[in-house]
């Protein structure tokens, strides 16, 4: 029934993922916070960091969040969560540019796995320019957290 | 349902095929598959005739309206008031009552700040009925397309006025019950919309005229969804104004429409200004044309002005009756379709009727979006999100739904289509009943 390309976007991974979120119900005072929305059709996030160490040694501890949306959307937070774990904060930038890059490529750039880990189930929604919003929502939620780290 | 005659014979299956002919984007194919398009709610496809009329134009008369002493100019400006004439008649209006917009949006927005011009003194005395102020209160529903709720909420702030609302209940329809305490004496404006965008349901315009004009309240009406799908008769309805678009009724975009009673439009002040709605000019001030043309300022649409009139004398050519009795079969087809899906719960589906063509609903655990995504994939277009209702969704303890909506060139296998892609949807997201 259903075409090759979409079997491609909604991999199984995602579709455990969006029933069994990981990383979900926020626990308060995280280094940084931010709520994210997708106004064209009311999706949203908000998320926080949870940070440990000082300077350049600063790590990700723990990522917590909490939101509604599509499959898509959820499973990625979930993947986002899964992945930052113990990342420093520079090498989760890092993460963070090169999930956005593939994302932006509309099928042209494979998301790394050695960057990216499971998320790389995710590489098939840049073929779908209506759908990155939904894959990024997270990822941008984490970016403009870190900066509320940084900042307060 | 749509209170059609019973004597009107909806089309049959092989007529309809020779309309869709008239529409060359329905021969396309979409990701390896007819394309099915149900998404007439959100904008419609245009016919021949409207593409045509709309180059015709442009390669032998195009030539400033109201403006030129050339011939062209002339004939240019013929060809636009004969179109205000046909959409005018096209909704029982006179000519002078039909006020040219870039659409729906653009229409109440010119009542909501001609209504606020004229609370700051603007129109003079004749304009003084149109003044609100503290104390005075503007009723919309709770299932208002945002183009019928921001513009009277921003009315609202600016001249102090009340907002207030007529709920829905948890059918969606509106509580009738409820609209004698929220329309008072104090209520000096009613807008609320014909056919709900979201859930389909024609909403009891006599009743709510009745209870308007019961207080002095002015009405408007939104007619976007009802005016390219049911005979409407604006005059007979005693609606004060009303908003349509284009787009929606097998017209270009960027041209839509404001119906005025003629002696409202005549006592109330513009909203946009500058040339071309004007009779006098000096450094300090300047008069104003009658209406239409007062609330036409700058350069018009013109071809899409034409064009809208061949997209009215198509409809007419068919019949809006007919496309009722059609739209009515293809939309009680949908409900009954999508009430024998596991998990499918129809917005607004156990309301009583009457209702057009259109069905939004709630996959459980399964968002819009991705139904969205498994019906493109097969070719079916159908809208996803809040559908630009997004208090109406909160209402009903939803954030976004998936909407097929119909037109004329639909056909029961587009509809079956469809109702099998949901189908399949729920059967591979494992939604259990
Ligand atoms: C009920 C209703 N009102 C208003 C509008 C706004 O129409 P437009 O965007 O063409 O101005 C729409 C269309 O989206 C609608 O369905």
């Amino acid at each position: 029934m259903s075409s090759s390309e979409l079997q491609n976007l909604y991999q199984q991974v995602i579709l455990d993922y969006s029933k069994n979120p990981y990383g979900v119900g926020l626990l308060g005072r995280a280094a940084g916070q931010s709520h994210q929305l997708n106004p064209t059709c009311g999706d949203e996030i908000t998320l926080e960091v949870h940070l440990s160490g000082e300077g350049a040694d600063r790590v990700v501890e723990r990522i917590r969040w909490e939101g509604h949306g599509c499959a898509i959307s959820q499973a990625s937070a979930s993947l986002l969560t899964e992945l930052a774990e113990g990342l420093t904060v520079e090498d989760l930038r890092t993460r963070i540019d090169a999930f956005r890059t593939a994302m932006q490529s509309r099928g042209k750039i494979a998301p790394d796995e050695e960057l990216l880990g499971d998320a790389v189930a995710l590489g098939g929604v840049s073929r779908y320019v209506a759908r990155v919003k939904c894959a990024m929502l997270g990822w941008v939620a984490a970016e403009h957290a870190l900066v509320e780290a940084e900042t307060r | 349902m749509t209170g059609t005659s019973e004597t009107t014979h909806a089309p049959t299956a092989a007529e309809i095929n020779l309309w869709r002919e008239d529409f060359p984007l329905l021969a396309t194919e979409v990701n390896g598959h007819p394309l099915a398009y149900l998404d007439s709610g959100a904008t419609s496809q245009k016919p021949r005739t409207v593409l045509d009329a709309e180059r015709h134009y442009y390669e032998n008369l195009n030539a400033a309206v109201h403006r030129g002493a050339h011939t062209l100019a002339a004939e240019a400006t013929v060809l636009f008031e004969d179109a205000r004439a046909t959409v005018a008649d096209f909704v029982g209006a006179e000519e002078d009552e039909l006020v040219w917009t870039s659409n729906a949006t653009e229409a109440l927005n010119l009542v909501a700040y001609a209504f606020s011009n004229a609370s700051a003194g603007r129109g003079g005395a004749a304009a003084e009925r149109f003044r609100l102020g503290a104390g005075d209160e503007i009723v919309v529903t709770e299932m208002e397309h945002h183009a019928n709720l921001i513009p009277w909420q921003e009315l609202a702030f600016r001249t102090g006025a009340t907002l207030r609302y007529i709920p829905v209940g948890d059918d969606g329809a509106l509580r009738m019950e409820a609209a004698d305490e929220v329309i008072t004496p104090r209520t000096r404006l009613l807008a609320f919309t014909h056919v709900s965008n979201v859930l389909g349901l024609i909403n009891p315009v006599e009743e709510l005229v009745a209870r308007a004009r019961a207080v002095g309240a002015f009405v408007v009406l939104d007619a976007c969804q009802s005016v390219p799908h049911l005979p409407v008769d604006l005059k007979a309805l005693d609606v004060d104004f009303a908003a349509f678009s284009g787009h929606k009724m097998l017209g270009p975009t960027g041209i839509g429409a404001l119906y005025g009673r003629g002696e409202l439009l005549a006592a109330m002040p513009p909203f946009l200004t500058g040339g071309s709605m004007i009779t006098t000019v000096t450094m300090e001030a300047a008069e104003y044309l009658p209406p239409p043309q007062r609330f036409e300022a700058g350069t018009q649409k013109v071809s899409q002005a034409i064009a809208l009139a061949a997209a009215v004398e198509y409809l007419k050519g068919i019949g809006m009756d007919r496309i009722a009795a059609h739209e009515d079969e293809l939309g009680a087809r949908l409900l009954a379709g999508l009430a024998e899906i596991p998990g499918v719960t129809v917005l607004g589906g156990s309301a009583p009727g009457p209702r057009v063509g259109a069905a939004s609903f709630d996959l459980a655990g399964v968002h819009a979006h991705d139904v969205g995504q498994f019906l493109d994939d097969q070719g079916i277009a159908i809208r996803v999100g809040h559908h630009c209702a997004q208090p109406l969704h909160r209402r009903l303890g939803i954030t976004a739904s998936t909407r097929a909506s119909t037109y004329l060139y639909n056909t029961t296998e587009e509809v079956d289509r469809f109702l099998e892609g949901v189908a399949a949807t729920a059967n591979f997201f494992g939604v259990k009943a």
